[in-house]
């Protein structure tokens, strides 16, 4: 399976934990992932808070590169896929000549849960699980943008995704149903405002902790960072101790198939996994 | 009425239409059912409600809206827009607002997140991508947070959380420039 890959600029720094193992997953269930020659920053947040032409184009020029290339486009980074169909609904739209880059629209961009979500992945997966992960009770939370809005990420369920819930059982472990998986966590208000983003993430672990909970699983490294970073710092405003490893998806994969590499990824976290991991006996 | 007349309300009667102008916002569908501020995560921090920008952008009260907190810590969570029964893009339309704001010059009430944004742009004006190191760098240089963190001690926990990344990896030193800078510093003009 070859597929066209656009990692994003945190993959290639402070997510670097979500980088490998999709990286070090995707070759072990013999997804190729073809990195995009030359792709440039989406402009996230920035772009369309600020310059919404720039916001469209700098996803567009990654689009025509997609096209390009040909293949499928899996994208690991939720704000990047929102912004790269983002720029597709609106480059396919008509054309108005408002932008400075046409496409065809026809590749197909995948959020990285969803397209392993799929019956033929998960079995995949399923098949290659040699240490299933008994004892995990995770809650997945899938944050914003890979749901909403619905008509610009064609999300089939965007109140309550599933690609992570589904993934997760495969490999053994509990997903917890939970009301806050498409809450915000603040996201880049952690720079600007990080007494919002406290707040809004202290939310999440109350909940978190009162269904019973010992992890959260996330597909997003913006999630990550803010759930993951200042834990300590966050339980202290909550008047109570809070353990709560925040665990990507595809690490899980990779503990659940025993890829070699899953304690480097797992050792890059502030809140350690592997402690947590050690005492359910999952660790080689 | 008197007190009207001292100080009349400035109505902009054509700010709604050009506040449509860069996507399709479809502000004027709005009924105010406030559905989007019901369901908004970050109204507590805001000085006037999602519905209300939307209702004041159609009364024409530009200045107001224009000033605004909200349209700054509106986080783009797009619950919103999600929501909206008659299709309103309200986080498209604080977006659009913001845009505005700066154009007009200003002064903006969320200095620091501004700030950010147009740092990070700046960033990515420089080598096609996102480098995290720079990228805090000038923001703390540009917002003023530098001075007020190393005035005030909290600059140690900057120190530290910078120091935990790199121990952990996660802070490379060196960014990576792509081929097409010229390109996307054209996008970014």
């Amino acid at each position: 399976m070859k597929v066209s890959y656009y990692p994003g600029c945190s993959l290639e720094g402070s997510a670097r934990d979500y980088q490998e193992s999709v990286e070090g997953v995707c070759k072990r269930l013999g997804i190729e992932l073809v990195e995009l020659e030359d792709w440039n920053c989406c402009g996230a947040t920035a772009a369309h808070s600020l310059k919404h032409r720039a916001s469209i184009e700098l996803p567009g020029r990654n689009l025509v590169l997609g096209e390009n290339a040909g293949h499928d486009l899996v994208v690991p980074c939720p704000m990047c896929f929102n912004r790269l169909k983002t720029a597709e609904k609106a480059l396919l739209k008509e054309p108005t000549g408002q932008y400075r880059y046409t496409i065809k629209g026809n590749v197909r961009i995948w959020d990285l849960a969803d397209f392993m979500a799929r019956e033929e992945v998960l079995e995949l997966i399923a098949s290659k699980v040699t240490n299933p992960l008994k004892g995990v009770k995770a809650v997945c939370y899938y944050g914003c943008m890979t749901s909403r809005p619905p008509k610009i990420t064609d999300a089939k369920n965007c109140e309550s995704p599933v690609s992570m819930d589904r993934i997760v059982e495969r490999l053994g472990a509990e997903a917890i149903d939970w009301p806050y998986k498409t809450d915000c966590c603040g996201a880049s208000h952690v720079v600007d405002r990080p007494d919002m983003v406290f707040k809004m993430v202290g939310k999440l672990y109350q909940r978190a902790l009162e269904v019973g909970a010992n992890c959260i699983v996330v597909s997003c490294q913006m999630c990550q960072a803010n759930l993951d970073m200042y834990q300590d710092k966050i339980g202290e405003q909550m008047g109570r101790a809070v353990y709560l490893p925040i665990i990507y998806f595809t690490e899980l994969v990779g503990l659940a198939m025993k890829e070699r590499q899953v304690e480097t990824w797992l050792s890059r976290h502030f809140v350690d996994p592997l402690k947590f991991f050690g005492d359910q006996g999952l660790l080689a | 009425m008197e007190k009207a007349q001292e100080n009349p309300l400035k109505v902009d009667p054509g700010f709604s239409d050009l506040v449509q102008t860069s996507a399709s916002l479809n502000v004027n569908a709005c009924f105010q059912c406030r559905k989007c501020t019901n369901g908004c995560p970050v109204t507590f921090a805001m000085d006037i409600y999602p519905d209300q920008v939307i209702r004041l952008v159609l009364l024409g009260q530009k200045e107001r809206v224009l000033k605004c907190c909200t349209i700054w810590v509106c986080s783009a969570c797009e619950t919103c827009t999600t929501r909206c029964p008659n299709e309103v893009d309200i986080a498209g339309t604080m977006d659009a607002l913001k845009e505005m704001a700066v154009k007009e010059g200003i002064e903006i009430p969320q200095p620091k997140t501004y700030a950010f944004h147009k740092a990070f742009l700046d960033d990515i004006g420089k080598r096609g991508r996102m480098f995290e190191g720079k990228l805090m760098q000038s923001y703390l240089l540009n917002s003023g947070e530098l001075f007020r963190k190393v005035a005030d001690g909290s600059i140690k926990e900057e120190i530290s959380l910078g120091w935990n990344m790199f121990k952990r990896g996660r802070l490379p030193l060196l960014p990576k420039g792509i081929k097409a800078k010229k390109e996307v510093k054209e996008i970014l003009r």
